[in-house]
């Protein structure tokens, strides 16, 4: 009973077919890591790749312990060094791929090979961290299969490679059914077990709680998907997609901020022009919630602010799909608390010396704050201001260098310094950040708004109509709204590629590939508590909680498991088809009371029962005659085996 | 306690769903394939743990697909373990005799009827530690051969052997026993030694005894597995591919007895057999024809191979039937 287990996974030295399937593997999911790891640790983990292949190659011996225990060390080292930190989501990944290429370089049997391929799941998964769009998907598809077929070749290693690849297929394949049961009922859970790394949420973009000059052209330089709106029905027009975000209130002369804020009771307004729609919203780390100007229906989730925006109780950390309603032309709200109307009219000590006198000067000749709105629209009609992703740098006062000596700016910088004109003419005034218009998708008519799609505009009271929306940059650069950002901004602008209006087809492409990915988003990616719900409801268990949820699961998991065992094996249990022929037409006689004798030969039992009823003599000769010649004949030919089946089942013997 | 419930047999068929020993083609229905999972299987069991907990953890609805699909995937490998594994049909074949202190040479025919191939399907001999591992191709049958050490003359039957498989993945381990009815002839260790005397009642009573065996050179014959080396034509080995064994005439037409009353009282039975069967290996190859008398039985005078394994069959089982 010594001797070793020839089977187990210690006893086996790995063999360089097992090594380059491993490799290939690795190079799968380590390949989008690579591009995101400083330059010289992807030459650390290549170089240790190839220091593996050489020592299979020439055969010689595997590093010592001490020497390996020290390189680990030095990953160890090298990852603090660039990162600061062992254990961060991105520092940590980085390790895990180094500590991949270490334990192959001391990967001596079957064993350690599998504890590789292993590592390789892990891999893929933490791919996933970072994107999880369609092509990401497929490439880590991909990779499974090449880990999955090498695992199967640790196990066979005789075998050959395309073989086992074939059997990680159909391994997969059968994979998919019990993936798809636990997929759907696993219970989901929100939120996270415990605190995630502190770069968990890094490289989230979106509009962030303040606002000065140049942080809103540097975002709208991104194509990146904010979110996603499906209309029931048409659409708004371009210029009415004002999609509300923060509301910026205070101003020290050069960021606006949203200082203290309060939630309300969300009360309807009255009003026509609504628009039903579903929003899918991209993580961007931050509470705000996209909807049009004026929501009518709150969000499931969703809050409401007193100065009309809607958050939710907890950054958006994955996407998130909500229900909205909004009017295009929503009742005058008045009411204002005077606090309110008080903070809208707080501007900067001193300063913008040029800007102040011009709100004066208005002031004056304007006898109501209507004309006194007129004025300023008129003035950034006809200021010839410049719109421009690039703006010029501004030094102390924003407000006036931007108005009197650049003259280029873009939305932000039109927003500041119209609410610093109103309010320094006496009328309260708010910044409104969010994102204007959207490109409607002409595959599934779903409108996707882009970070290049964001925007500032202006927010005034005015007395017996309540907020006013003016947008300055409208005024100023009327194709803004109406044609987009591509359009509008001066020739040689930095404009994010596919906002170019040369590249239509290029445009028809992405249209299609983004109707798919929002489909994938919202199906695969956005399969969370709502829809789990939502499609549990559907099938009949309604409320269902996490334990009917998980019994579900395991019962329905189980029959499946047993249905594929059934399979697998009634497979090897069937006869070939002339035994199946032949049984069938032994029953059939069976049932007619001549039951074959179990040493009674095909010939004589064919003849016994030819006599026992003689109707049928004749075809049952003939099924005879055709069995044992298929039977026992030289290879028989399928259009036989297939008459002898069709004989069999036309018999009369009644 | 578990060993004792094992020392009933009824008890043990049962467990083992099969009586000992088993006669024809044995099956392995799926009753009698156990499957558990191995220390990778373990590991990777735990791995997903920790793929589900970051899934819920971040939220990554990619990644509990991936974590399900993994899931599956080892589902799916226990099945195709368990699949690699059941439905064969095992049979014994004929296992030639051999010498005490030689391996015995089962020959296991394992039937793979199904219409895939059975890859890395180990058969273990369980008492010896005698094994073979073996990739089974669709629609065939493949033999696989047991050196299982015999130590003692006799019928050595073979006893209960381990069918093990860990394919597709090497998480799960499949096995089974099957207990074929099969044995193998075991003859007497043969001690070297000179021929006896031609007994007087042999009617060729005059030739030399002392001289028997290894003077006169006759001629070459074919190889025996007993033969000794000193009397192997090495010269005609290198020369031709077949081994040949130098023929001595010196005992043709002589009429040995081997006969168990006549061999020194201080020698205990199984001695006595190790000599008899050691002269019955030196009589047929010095081309003499040889009787055995043994207490209860005596085979008359002849030569040839069928006449030799008589005599050693009546050697081994001196004392058993």
């Amino acid at each position: 009973m010594t001797t070793p287990h020839p089977l187990a996974p210690e006893q086996r030295a790995i063999t360089p077919r097992d090594l380059a399937g491993l490799l290939a593997s690795l190079v799968l999911v380590a390949a989008p890591h690579a591009l995101r790891m400083p330059w010289w640790l992807t030459l650390v983990v290549l170089g240790l790749y190839a220091w593996r292949a050489h020592i299979a190659l020439e055969r010689s011996t595997l590093p010592s312990r001490w020497l390996v225990l020290g390189l680990a060390l030095f990953a160890i080292g090298a990852v603090y060094l660039e990162y600061r930190t062992l254990f961060g989501r991105t520092s940590g990944i980085v390790l895990l791929v180094l500590f991949s290429g270490l334990k192959l370089v001391e990967m001596r049997t079957h064993r350690d090979a599998a504890v590789v391929a292993f590592l390789c799941y892990f891999l893929v998964m933490t791919n996933l961290l970072y994107t999880q769009s369609m092509p990401t998907a497929l490439l880590m598809a991909l990779a499974l299969l090449v880990v999955t077929g090498t695992l199967v070749g640790l196990s066979a290693p005789r075998r050959p490679v395309s073989a086992n690849l074939r059997s990680a297929g159909m391994l997969l394949a059968h994979a998919v059914p019990a993936a798809l049961i636990l997929f759907l009922l696993f219970p989901r859970v929100q939120g996270p077990l415990w605190g995630l790394p502190q770069d968990a949420y890094a490289g989230m973009t979106g509009l962030s709680d303040t606002m000065s000059p140049g942080n809103l052209s540097q975002l709208a330089q991104s194509d990146a998907i904010a979110f996603r709106a499906e209309f029931e029905g048409e659409p708004p027009p371009p210029r009415d997609r004002y999609w509300r975000g923060p509301v910026l209130w205070d101003f020290d002369g050069r960021t606006w901020r949203m200082g203290p804020g309060w939630l309300q009771k969300f009360e309807a307004p009255q009003g026509s022009g609504r628009y039903d729609y579903v929003v899918t919203l991209e993580p961007h780390n931050r509470t705000w919630m996209f909807a049009l100007e004026s929501v009518a229906r709150l969000p499931v989730r969703g809050r409401y602010t007193s100065d009309g925006m809607v958050v939710a109780a907890a950054p958006v950390r994955s996407r998130l799909r909500y229900d909205a309603a909004s009017l295009a032309r929503a009742a005058p709200e008045p009411f204002e608390r005077p606090a309110s109307l008080r903070r809208a009219l707080a501007v900067p000590e001193g300063g913008n010396a040029r800007a102040r006198a011009l709100a004066a000067e208005w002031r004056r000749s304007a006898p109501s704050e209507p004309q006194l709105l007129l004025h300023a629209v008129e003035f950034f009609r006809s200021a010839n201001l410049g719109y421009t992703l690039e703006p010029p740098l501004l030094g102390r006062d924003t407000v006036d260098e931007f108005l009197f000596d650049t003259r280029e700016g873009f939305c932000e910088h039109f927003a500041s310094a119209f609410v610093f004109l109103m309010r320094a003419a006496g009328v309260p005034a708010r910044v409104v950040t969010g994102y204007q218009g959207g490109e409607v998708n002409y595959v599934d008519r779903i409108i996707s708004v882009r970070q290049s799609d964001a925007h500032a505009w202006a927010e005034v009271h005015l007395p017996g109509r309540g907020w006013v929306r003016v947008d300055p940059t409208a005024a100023a650069v009327p194709g803004r709204v109406d044609a987009g950002l591509a359009r509008s901004v001066r020739a040689g602008d930095p404009v994010p590629l596919l906002m170019r209006p040369r590249l239509e087809w290029l445009r028809g492409l992405r249209s299609n590939w983004e109707a798919l990915a929002h489909r994938w988003n919202v199906w695969v990616l956005g399969y969370g508590v709502d829809r789990q719900r939502d499609l549990m409801s559907r099938i009949g268990m309604r409320d269902a909680d996490w334990r009917q949820l998980t019994a579900a699961m395991a019962s329905i998991l189980g029959v499946f498991t047993l249905l594929l065992l059934a399979w697998s094996l009634r497979r090897l249990a069937r006869p070939d088809p002339v035994q199946r022929a032949w049984q069938a037409f032994c029953r059939k006689l069976g049932a007619r009371g001549v039951a074959r004798a179990p040493n009674e030969g095909p010939n004589d039992y064919a003849e016994r029962a030819a006599q026992r009823l003689p109707q049928a003599a004749a075809a049952i000769r003939a099924i005879a005659a055709l069995y044992i010649g298929a039977r026992y004949g030289r290879a028989a030919a399928r259009e036989r085996i297939a008459e002898l089946a069709r004989r069999v089942r036309d018999l009369q013997l009644a | 306690m578990i060993r004792a419930l094992f020392a009933d047999a009824r008890l043990r068929d049962w467990f083992y769903g099969y009586r000992a020993p088993e006669r024809g083609p044995i099956t392995l229905g799926q009753r009698r394939v156990y499957i558990l999972p191995t220390r990778l299987g373990w590991l990777y069991g735990a791995t997903l743990g920790i793929l589900l907990v970051g899934s819920i953890n971040y939220a990554l609805q990619l990644g509990f697909a991936l974590t399900f699909l993994l899931a599956g995937l080892g589902l799916a490998g226990m099945v195709h373990t368990t699949r690699n594994l059941a439905r064969l049909t095992v049979s014994a074949g004929r296992a030639e005799p051999v010498f005490a202190g030689e391996a015995a040479q089962f020959r296991l025919y394992l039937d793979n009827q199904a219409r895939f191939d059975r890859p890395a399907v180990l058969a273990r001999h369980q008492a010896s530690g005698a094994q073979v591992v073996l990739d089974l191709p669709p629609g065939a049958i493949s033999e696989a051969v047991l050196s299982v050490p015999a130590a003692r003359r006799g019928w050595l039957p073979l006893t209960r052997v381990m069918l093990e498989t860990r394919f597709p993945l090497g998480l799960f381990r499949a096995w089974s026993y099957v207990e074929p009815e099969a044995r193998c002839l075991v003859y007497p260790r043969p001690e070297r030694s000179a021929l006896p005397a031609p007994t007087p009642d042999t009617d060729a009573g005059t030739a030399r005894a002392q001289s028997l065996g290894n003077d006169d050179f006759s001629g070459l014959r074919a190889y025996q597995l007993q033969d000794s080396p000193r009397h192997v034509a090495w010269k005609a080995v290198a020369r031709a591919d077949d081994m040949l064994t130098k023929q001595f005439a010196g005992a043709a037409g002589i009429e040995l007895w081997l006969d168990w009353n006549r061999l020194a009282a201080s020698l205990d039975s199984e001695q006595r057999l190790s000599r008899l069967a050691g002269w019955v290996l030196g009589a047929e190859q010095a081309g003499a024809r040889y009787g055995l008398r043994l207490p209860a039985r005596a085979i008359a005078p002849d030569r040839g191979d069928a006449h030799r394994a008589a005599c050693l069959q009546a050697l081994a089982l001196h004392g058993i039937e």
